[in-house]
């Protein structure tokens, strides 16, 4: 019997979720023996015409990692959606838009003007930006168009699941793999990982402050944390009460905070926005002027709740600058 | 509804669906039936007006305010100085259109998953 094809694809991403397959360690054998891969970037030399070439739906499943910025990333997740059974947005920049998406407080020609003109270590004295279509003697010279906006995968194709995590863990990558290759799958739609906040396991729930307390909030690196003592009870952001459980709390156990990676359960439809509730019911102030000052110590509220959801969030990106 | 029950996203989703501003008005501090709501409110407030000035979402779209039940005076110079401030401002930019022309945000797909 001929193996399911499988595709493994990268958009606006780091390689980590790459990296991600690689920590399957042997069970990566499992995985090579069970499929036959059609592309897969970073460890194989498949072209985008070796993808054209398969017939609609041959692949069996598509994993591509990453949110959606350019051109390029947006017609090659159109080609998979088209040529796949089934597409997993794979990993945190797929699901939410993921760390690249915080891009979204700033459009493409804020970005161009930092990137090539104004970053300490840039010398460009031509002032040559990346341009959709360049005229030079042998012809023109063209790049993916560079959108203001990243999107998630989710807002550009259809997506079948979602496999959560910045990068998603072990055992969650195979008991998807597992459920797919088997076809026990869940409803469409799912996200492949429990439906609970990550504070529901947290070793350190039982510090967890349950009225108002913080009186400062305080930053990783100004304090020496307390390995078993809540975060929130320290002072310090943790987005655990908004962000879904299933990640084996990597983090907390290396003592740092939650940031959120996995997103927010199935009932809440915006994790930034949930966290903001939660944090502001555990601050202890009343009078507004104490209030301010709380609020003035947490220095970037936007880019800590939404660390990996801004794409994904209601208001998606900065409203009040151009965007195509 | 008490102030102390706007939910964060409740406030978004205004500004989602195009809202130019949102006015929040509540019973004053001392006057709550259930002691702390607009405390409450006061603390998110804050925290989330700051965060909507880094989505560029001015500071004249986004008020609270006290104003009881009798207060027919303050009720209609609050609103009158609020819809001059958002007027000013004119409308809101919206996010750009999503590429996937049958939208279906993340929320609505697991609502369905889960029943």
């Amino acid at each position: 019997m001929a193996k399911p094809k499988v595709a493994f694809y990268w958009c606006a991403s780091c390689g980590g979720c790459e990296e991600s397959i690689i920590d399957l360690a042997e069970n990566i054998l499992k995985v090579i023996e069970a499929v036959e891969f059609v592309i897969f970037p970073v460890a194989m030399d498949f072209k985008m015409k070796d993808v054209e070439a398969l017939h609609d739906r041959e692949i069996a499943v598509s994993f591509i990692n990453g949110g959606i910025r350019t051109e390029e990333q947006e017609h090659m997740a159109k080609l998979l959606r088209k040529k796949s059974g089934i597409v997993v947005a794979y990993g945190a920049c797929a699901h939410l838009g993921g760390t690249p998406g915080l891009a979204n407080f700033f459009n493409r020609d804020m970005i161009f003007d930092y990137v090539y003109r104004k970053a300490p270590s840039v010398e460009n004295p031509h002032n040559i930006t990346p341009k959709p279509r360049t005229a030079v003697k042998q012809g023109d010279l063209t790049l993916p168009k560079f959108y203001d906006t990243v999107f998630t995968l989710d807002q550009v194709i259809d997506v079948d699941y979602y496999l959560p995590g910045c990068a998603p863990p072990p055992d969650l990558i195979m008991k998807a793999i597992e459920a797919i290759l088997s076809g026990n799958l869940p409803p469409k739609g799912s996200v492949l990982a429990p439906d609970k906040s990550l504070c529901h396991t947290c070793k350190r729930k039982p510090t967890k402050p349950e009225k108002a307390i913080i009186k400062e909030i305080r930053r990783v690196h100004e304090v020496l944390l307390d390995p078993d003592r809540c975060f929130l009870d320290q002072g310090i952001i943790c987005m655990g009460p908004a962000t879904r459980d299933g990640c084996g709390e990597r983090c907390i156990n290396a003592n740092m905070p939650c940031r959120g990676c996995f997103g927010s359960t199935s009932r809440v439809e915006d994790q930034g926005a949930k966290f903001l509730s939660a944090l502001a019911s555990v601050i202890d102030a009343n009078d507004e002027n104490e209030i301010r000052k709380i609020t003035a110590s947490i220095v970037d509220p936007a880019g800590v709740f939404y660390f990996y959801s801004l794409p994904a969030s209601m208001l998606r990106r900065r409203r009040n600058i151009a965007n195509e | 509804m008490c102030t102390g029950r706007i939910d964060p996203q409740f406030v978004l989703k205004a500004f989602e669906k195009g809202a130019d501003g949102v006015l929040i008005l509540g019973c004053h501090p001392g006057d709550c039936h259930y002691r702390e709501g607009n405390y409450n409110a006061l603390r998110r407030f804050h925290l989330l007006k700051k965060m909507l000035d880094q989505f560029g979402i001015e500071d004249g779209r986004f008020r609270l305010d006290w104003v009881s039940a009798s207060e027919a005076e303050k009720f209609v110079g609050v609103i009158n100085d609020m819809v001059k401030k958002v007027k000013a401002l004119g409308p809101l930019k919206p996010a750009p259109p999503l590429p996937l022309s049958k939208k279906k945000g993340r929320g609505d797909i697991q609502a369905e998953a889960h029943g």
